[in-house]
């Protein structure tokens, strides 16, 4: 269908003895949104500066469409960027931001250097403006525009050369939750208008699920898990993943037989099979695929420790011999109460075990992790202590 | 008063009015007037008088300019090195710059007397080499020309340069210069194209802080000058002070060097105001 644009082969960034990337290897199709998905700290933006010039790898390759690029120079790659805080020229007004790039002459087939026509210039830059919706700010200074102006100048800043790859920054990072949304919609429009690739770096789990054509999840300089939005939920590699997209009780299990999954004692019919008979593995169940039913009808009985009234649904944690769940729930019940639940055998997804195991998806600390996940706000972490 | 805060600006607002508004006016009032007229009448025989000095005025700016020039041809580069330096050399360059004008200002002059002398430690130094006999002469004049002068003002006064434009520069965001070689700026025009214009205010306000003493300095010129190198400030100092007295004529040379100088500035501020925007941000 499409074919490989970039790819990072065995890509190593140290600074001194610290170890940002650890041998990173990730391939991008042509005019796919791939998402780098992680933490601060885990060599998303690392990743993104590399592939945009900024930092050499201290070991391994950089391809572009087959080409070895490591040393190439920011300015000579057909790649643009979208930077964190915009780093839009404080001194040179919208019109003459977007046409920033265009002015630079081009060296042409000869060796000599053409410059764009005014007129090109013009048309393409009134296109521009056109696309990120902000015909008749021209003029402005940069000072002048909101939050959301400036987003859609340096996203126009970078779109007007035509760059066979964007790179894009935590560019929503420093907007409020509506325009965060309208702007996702907004870039997840250009990428389809303007077939270009984009490469998006983020810490919002809902932000990538939402997006991208392609997830890549990161922690500790390694890449997690790659694959669609879909496989990323649904089908978690470790419980990191499964733990960082989503909410996800992790569970110690052992793999009975394919197919069968034994939990607190009890088994479990589940779709995932090719395990050693009787290895030891991580089951994540999502607290919505979890179905509450009378105390005598339960697989698992357990009791009801904490409601949280979330709109859409309750957040209950239930106490199953020890051992604290999340679950998802239209249905009050009460705290106290003692409730069965039944797991059909799609809500039930098996892991190896990983380095990860047994960090993550227990909900005994509920609510300090629930602080936790509540305030991790958009710009808080992740943005910029990475550099 | 908007705060009871501000009422311990009350000092300084009234020396600015003692010190600074009431000599100003004083000045004008002394320019407009004559030493024998019976009553202050008014009249402008100060002004026409001081066709003579069209020479010393054009003296006065073009050496002012000239040092400014050079100061900013040094300053600029050396305060763009210096913010690209580890922050261990930014603090020796820094203490380096500032070391001189620890020192008096006329001590450093006279110490330039001392060097540039006919028979002072550069001419020694050119005698010992052979440059003099090579040349022919007995020594080469220094002292006494106008270099000398523009020499002064520069080793005087370029820390004024270097330390606004350094300060701007070491503040620019580097990711504008990053986003500037995404865009596909080369080296050169990354510079020509963000560095320099960001740094405008820093080069204004040096231009501003080494022009307007150069151009009103009197020891510099008298020391250096060897009194053939008059400036406006030796010719209001001897309206003043010396054999030509004539505070009327002095005060009216002085308004005009005010008015002239309040206007470059206001010029120069006009060109340089997109960019003190961009500074603000």
């Amino acid at each position: 269908m499409s074919k490989e644009l970039i790819r990072l082969a065995d890509c190593t960034m140290a600074f001194d003895e610290d170890i940002v990337l650890d041998k990173i290897n990730l391939r991008i199709q042509d005019k796919e949104f791939l998402t780098l998905l992680g933490p601060s700290g885990c060599g998303k933006t690392t990743t993104l500066r590399i592939i945009g010039g900024f930092q050499t790898p201290t070991s391994g390759d950089v391809l572009f469409d087959g080409v070895r690029i490591n040393a190439v120079p920011p300015h000579k790659r057909t790649i643009n960027t979208v930077f964190q805080k915009y780093a839009l020229f404080p001194h040179l007004n919208v019109y003459e931001n977007i046409a920033f790039g265009l002015r630079i002459p081009k060296a042409d087939a000869k060796g000599g250097k053409v410059k764009l026509p005014e007129e090109e210039i013009d048309r393409r830059v009134t296109e521009m403006l056109e696309v990120v919706n902000l015909k008749g700010f021209e003029k402005r200074r940069i000072t002048q525009l909101s939050g959301g102006q400036q987003q859609r100048v340096a996203i126009a800043r970078a779109l007007v050369n035509q760059p066979k790859v964007l790179l894009l920054d935590e560019p929503l990072g420093a907007l409020d939750l509506k325009l965060r949304k309208d702007m996702q919609n907004e870039l997840k429009r250009i990428q389809k208008a303007m077939e270009i690739t984009f490469v998006y770096v983020t810490h919002d789990q809902e932000e990538a699920l939402a997006m991208s054509d392609t997830v890549v999840v990161m922690d500790a300089g390694r890449i997690q898990q790659i694959g669609s939005p879909e496989d990323i939920y649904n089908e978690p590699q470790n419980a990191f993943v499964a733990d960082f997209i989503g909410e996800s009780n992790i569970i110690d299990g052992i793999m009975r037989a394919d197919g069968v999954v034994e939990i607190f004692n009890r088994r479990f019919q589940c779709l995932d099979g090719g395990f050693e008979k009787d290895e030891a593995v991580d089951v994540v169940i999502r607290p919505e695929d979890v179905d509450i039913v009378p105390e005598d009808q339960g697989q698992l009985k357990g009791t009801v420790t904490s409601v949280t009234f979330k709109g859409m649904q309750y957040d209950i944690i239930v106490d199953f011999y020890g051992f604290k769940w999340l679950i998802q729930t239209t249905d009050l019940s009460p705290v106290g109460s003692r409730i069965g639940i039944k797991i059909d055998p799609d809500g039930i997804h098996v892991m190896k075990k990983s380095e990860y195991s047994g960090m993550f998806g227990d909900y005994s600390s509920y609510s300090e992790e629930y602080e936790e996940i509540s305030s991790a706000d958009p710009d808080g972490e992740g943005s910029g202590d990475e550099e | 008063m908007k705060s009871k805060l501000s009422w311990f600006a009350a000092p300084y607002v009234v020396w600015m009015a003692l010190m600074v508004v009431i000599p100003i006016l004083i000045m004008v009032v002394y320019a407009f007037t004559a030493a024998d007229a019976a009553d202050f009448e008014g009249t402008l025989e100060n002004f026409s008088e001081m066709g003579s000095y069209a020479s010393v005025f054009l003296r006065s700016f073009r050496l002012a300019l000239v040092a400014t020039l050079v100061c900013l041809l040094i300053g600029y580069p050396v305060s763009y090195w210096m913010a690209h330096e580890g922050p261990g050399f930014q603090r020796v360059a820094m203490a380096l710059i500032m070391l001189p004008m620890w020192m008096n200002f006329l001590l450093r002059t006279y110490s330039w007397m001392s060097i540039l002398e006919n028979n002072g430690l550069l001419n020694q130094l050119f005698r010992a080499i052979g440059l003099t006999w090579l040349l022919g002469v007995d020594y080469i004049p220094m002292i006494g020309t106008s270099g000398a002068v523009v020499l002064g003002m520069v080793y005087n006064y370029l820390p004024f340069m270097v330390l606004p434009i350094y300060s701007v520069i070491i503040k620019l965001d580097h990711s504008l210069l990053e986003a500037a070689r995404d865009l596909g700026a080369d080296d050169q025009r990354v510079f020509r194209k963000v560095i320099l214009p960001l740094s405008l205010p820093g080069v204004l306000s040096g231009v501003t802080m080494v022009f307007v003493p150069s151009v009103s300095t009197f020891a510099i010129s008298r020391l250096l000058g060897g009194g053939t190198q008059i400036m406006l400030g030796d010719l209001i100092e001897q309206q003043f002070l010396g054999g030509a007295y004539n505070p009327h004529l002095g005060a009216a040379i002085s308004m005009v060097m005010m008015v002239i100088v309040v206007v470059c500035m206001a010029v120069m501020n006009h060109f340089g105001e997109g960019e003190e925007q961009a500074v603000m941000l």
